[in-house]
């Protein structure tokens, strides 16, 4: 069985365990295993955006350096904000001859110096361009007949451009793993629209206004649920349902999967890898539905 | 020993507030060969001029040095100056102590000291200098303009009526180009067709205009004057020679695909013309969607013809035709909508580029003029037209402007608010780029006699909603995001050269610059010229232009061409390379090296000779050949080493 590196981060152990478990069994119907990178660090996360900021990208290069030290050149990861920062972190470290040694003189108790060899792919390159998606729906056992799915591709894997997994504009990697789940494809123009992201932090109401907008349109469209790649989209497209149940008393909710729960269910594994509980919005229906 | 003369100009104070030249004028009196020295203020002028001839005869002067502006502005002034007071014109040549020093220093020491050793350098040159004569070829007197759009019609006409033959070839069945599309034009409001069709009429009964539609350049040779090329009459399914036009064929024919003219908007048969004043007015066959050819079938067209013109297996064509200029104007095309992911990508039906909704807003259009959505035949209440759809954007489309897009989108926005009472155009723009004659007038009529509501901001994303399109931007003088709600969207679509110019430009070897449209000799002094001698540009082929701009350029292309017909042989540059036959190795790396296979191998000779008519004096032969038998006239191996001897020399000195 192939084996890659995988870089869980700290959503994945807590919020969105729904997404690490899905993703592992999906993984393994495939024919494919994620082994947890040992002794990772936080990703970095936000980081500042000026050019001097060189000593923020610490975290990453640690895990990067980690993955070199197993004596593995690839790296996947789930989360689109993980995704994001080490990619971005990484194509400067990797590129960049100067700050990589800058980094690594900083990091003067380490062992080993970073030699700028890791390359990060996100799970969804993974089934697209190893796996194939002719490969995928040969396994589906459980074709999500009867469901109309909205791609919700948010931004961090589509922007900036030199990080994009897809198209920035016209991405069209979850359409085609929804078509292969055997599902319809929601037309969803919003699919790459802001949901809000840290917004949700400070400025709730902002995020409700956001999240109602975009649920609105893929309703409009006639969606049956959001297909979602990233636990902070999750986060304020389904619990700040909840938000926005208070705001607009009309307001009709959706369910909300991560592309994971989705193909899980389509491959016919047990249902408990999505966690029911995690989710706001109930899919129970949804599932029943699919179980029959 | 020479006699030469150094003539220094002060260009006013270009050159003079920068560079000493009274100090210069003073120090070359004692330089060895200089038997007179002066300054003037401005040398080009009558009276510089005349001062030139008086010394040349007062001093006895065989070598003329000018230290001026650049020779691209004045060496032809000065030389025939020189040749009128009765020295060789090859005698006389240009140092650039303008836009090589003057203009780009500010320190008047260090320029003047640079400005000497330009001179020096020059002196180095004449002193070697030869007397030359120009290189005289016949001309063939008959020109060929490729492309049948506006451009190349107004060539063709403007040629012929001076007297000339000429060749149109239109890779189209019919002549007319865009133009043919367009419902009425700005800031006129002329209708199109009924300015363009006469002219169209004009070409085809033109005596002097031989008309090939459905043509296609295929091979070029030889050079300016004499050029040799082949031309392929495509096959067209019909023996034109046979065919009345009638278009019964067309009546019958049960196939139907969207139209190419008509943007897709209305539809054609497999056997058709593109559009009813087409000229010649003659069909051709689609044979990708006729029935016949696919399925052995059908046949309809055949059984209504009545002179049997009609042939399947009618083969392309080939001809050989002898002429002495070209002119290109091979017109542009839209950037695709299937490009721009942010506005539909092309899915949403409802949103078309201009030529579409110029072909809805015709009276000849698919819907006689009546402006209706593609998705659903309604009515079009609010409409928005989008500005710089793949225009000045480097980052993801192209960089430059496509010029006429402000003007047509306006010109249109006017016309559907006088079709649509009711109805409410909006422009998203940039800025409203109106530098035309009548232009800015134009966009303030349609402000406030027509309503139109203009938007400055991009537009962020396009979507299909309730049936509808809403338009997400910026209005970046409110500085507030906005939502406009339309039936119909109208993009601006950047306009890049038509697709098969790197092609063309291939077989005819004209450069084209990084954006694929011609490249013009000079921007500012040569702007209708190809680098290559015997072509010239009119049109959209060249850069993005409007129908006065085009026209204009065609008929200067057509000038150009007769000037270069009117004489009797063409005089070319005498300063071309040249081979030592007894140094010439044979290795041909000449002939591999020359752009315009201007050095070819003599057989009988074993050598490799230059062929003077095509030679363009670039020197990529002389810096290559390894044995050091190719040279260059008056830019000899030996000119070159004693010119930089002496500007070197003096950087020891000092």
């Amino acid at each position: 069985m192939k084996e890659i590196i995988y870089y869980p981060g700290c959503t994945l152990k807590n919020t969105a365990k729904n997404f690490e478990d899905s993703a592992i069994a999906c993984a393994e119907a495939l024919g494919f295993k994620l082994r947890e990178l040992e002794d990772w660090y936080c990703c970095g996360t936000v980081y500042s955006l000026t050019s001097d900021d060189l000593m923020h990208h610490i975290a990453t290069v640690r895990n990067l350096l980690r993955v070199q030290e197993e004596g593995e050149e690839r790296l996947t990861t789930l989360c689109a904000m993980c995704y994001n920062t080490i990619k971005r972190s990484s194509k400067r470290i990797n590129e960049n001859e100067d700050d990589r040694e800058k980094i690594n003189s900083f990091m003067y108790e380490e062992e080993n110096d970073y030699q700028g060899n890791v390359d990060i792919i996100h799970y969804l390159e993974i089934l697209r361009d190893e796996i194939g998606f002719d490969k995928i729906k040969e396994k589906v056992k459980k074709p999500l007949k009867n469901l109309k799915l909205a791609p919700y591709y948010g931004c961090l894997l589509l922007r900036p451009l030199e990080v994009a997994i897809d198209n920035p504009d016209s991405p069209s990697i979850l359409e085609d793993l929804i078509t292969v789940m055997g599902a319809e494809v929601a037309y969803f123009p919003f699919k790459n629209e802001c949901c809000g992201a840290y917004e949700t932090v400070s400025e709730v109401d902002f995020v409700v206004e956001r999240a109602r907008n975009i649920i609105g349109n893929a309703k409009r469209n006639g969606a049956d649920a959001l297909i979602v790649s990233c636990p902070l989209c999750a986060f304020n497209l389904d619990n700040r349902q909840k938000n926005v149940s208070l705001k607009y008393t009309d307001f009709e909710g959706i369910p909300v999967l991560y592309f994971t729960e989705a193909l899980a269910l389509a491959l016919g594994l047990d249902p408990e890898v999505c966690h029911f509980d995690l989710h706001y919005q109930s899919i129970e229906e949804l599932v029943k539905e699919i179980e029959q | 020993m020479k006699r030469m003369g150094l003539f220094i100009c002060h260009c006013g104070t270009n050159i003079a507030d920068t560079v000493d030249v009274e100090a210069l004028a003073k120090r070359f009196k004692s330089y060895p060969g200089i038997a007179h020295s002066t300054t003037y203020k401005y040398m080009c002028s009558h009276p510089g001029q005349e001062l030139i001839s008086k010394a040349i005869k007062k001093h006895n002067l065989d070598g003329i040095i000018v230290a001026a502006c650049s020779p691209t502005l004045h060496e032809t002034t000065f030389r025939k100056v020189t040749r009128n007071s009765g020295v060789n014109p090859y005698q006389c040549e240009i140092a650039n102590i303008r836009e090589q020093c003057s203009w780009v220093h500010t320190d008047k020491e260090k320029a003047t000291e640079k400005a000497e050793r330009i001179i020096k350098s020059i002196i180095e040159k004449v002193r070697l200098n030869e007397d030359l004569e120009s290189i005289k070829v016949d001309v063939t007197r008959k020109a060929l303009v490729i492309g049948g759009g506006i451009a190349g019609i107004q060539a063709a006409l403007d040629i012929a009526d001076s007297g000339y033959p000429v060749i149109l070839v239109e890779k189209e069945s019919s002549i007319g180009g865009h133009m043919a599309q367009l419902s009425e034009t700005f800031p006129t409001l002329d209708c199109s067709q009924c300015i363009l069709t006469p002219k169209m009429v004009e070409v085809a009964s033109h005596p002097n205009i031989e008309l090939l539609t459905f043509s296609e350049v295929r091979k070029i040779d030889g050079y300016v004057g004499n050029f040799k090329v082949t031309i392929e009459e495509k096959a067209k399914g019909i023996d034109w020679e046979l065919c009345t036009g009638c278009g019964k064929c067309s009546e019958v024919c049960p196939v139907s695909v969207p139209s190419e003219f008509e943007r897709g908007i209305g539809k054609r048969s497999a056997i058709y013309t593109p559009f009813p004043q087409a000229v010649p007015n003659k069909p051709v066959i689609d044979v990708v969607n006729c029935l016949k050819i696919k399925t052995g079938g059908c046949g309809l067209c055949v059984k209504e013809c009545d002179v049997e013109s009609i042939n399947f297996n009618q083969e392309p064509t080939y001809r050989e035709e002898e002429i002495g200029a070209v002119v290109v104007a091979t017109g542009y095309e839209l950037y695709p909508i299937l490009n721009i992911a942010e506005y539909g990508g092309g899915e949403i039906e409802d949103v078309i580029d201009g030529l579409a909704f110029e072909r809805l807003l015709s009276a000849s259009g698919p819907t006689g003029g009546e402006i209706k959505r593609p998705s659903d035949g309604k009515q079009v209440d609010d409409i928005v037209f989008i500005q710089c759809a793949g225009s000045r954007d480097p980052e993801k489309h192209l960089p430059y402007c496509s010029r006429i897009c402000c003007m047509y989108s306006t010109k249109q926005a006017m016309l559907f608010k006088h079709s649509v009472h009711n109805g409410q155009p909006y422009i998203f723009y940039i800025d409203i780029r109106a530098g035309g004659k009548g232009y800015e007038e134009f966009v303030e009529r349609a402000q406030r006699e027509d309503g139109v509501i203009y938007i400055r901001g991009k537009v962020s994303k396009l979507y299909k909603d309730n049936g509808r399109v809403k338009i997400v931007g910026v209005d970046t003088i409110a500085n507030k995001s906005v939502e406009v709600e339309a039936d119909l969207v109208v993009l601006a679509m950047a306009m890049v050269p038509s697709s098969d110019i790197r092609e063309l430009a291939n077989i005819l070897k004209v450069q084209t610059d990084q954006n694929g449209f011609l490249q013009e000799t000079h921007p500012k002094l040569r702007p209708l010229e190809s680098t290559t001698a015997g072509f010239y540009f009119a049109g959209c082929a060249h850069a993005p232009k409007d129908i006065p701009d085009a026209v204009s350029q065609a008929s200067g292309a057509a000038a150009k061409v007769v000037s270069l017909f009117s004489g009797d042989y063409l005089q070319l540059e005498p300063t071309i390379a040249t081979v030592d036959e007894e140094l010439c190795s044979a290795c041909r790396i000449c002939i591999s090296v020359c752009p315009y296979k201007a050095r070819e191998f003599d057989e009988e000779k074993g050598i490799a000779i230059v062929n003077e008519a095509l030679c363009e004096s670039c020197g990529a032969c002389v810096v290559a050949c390894p044995s050091g038998a190719s040279d260059q006239k008056n830019l000899t191996d030996k000119q070159i080493s004693s010119m930089t001897t002496s500007i070197l020399k003096e950087t020891e000195d000092n």
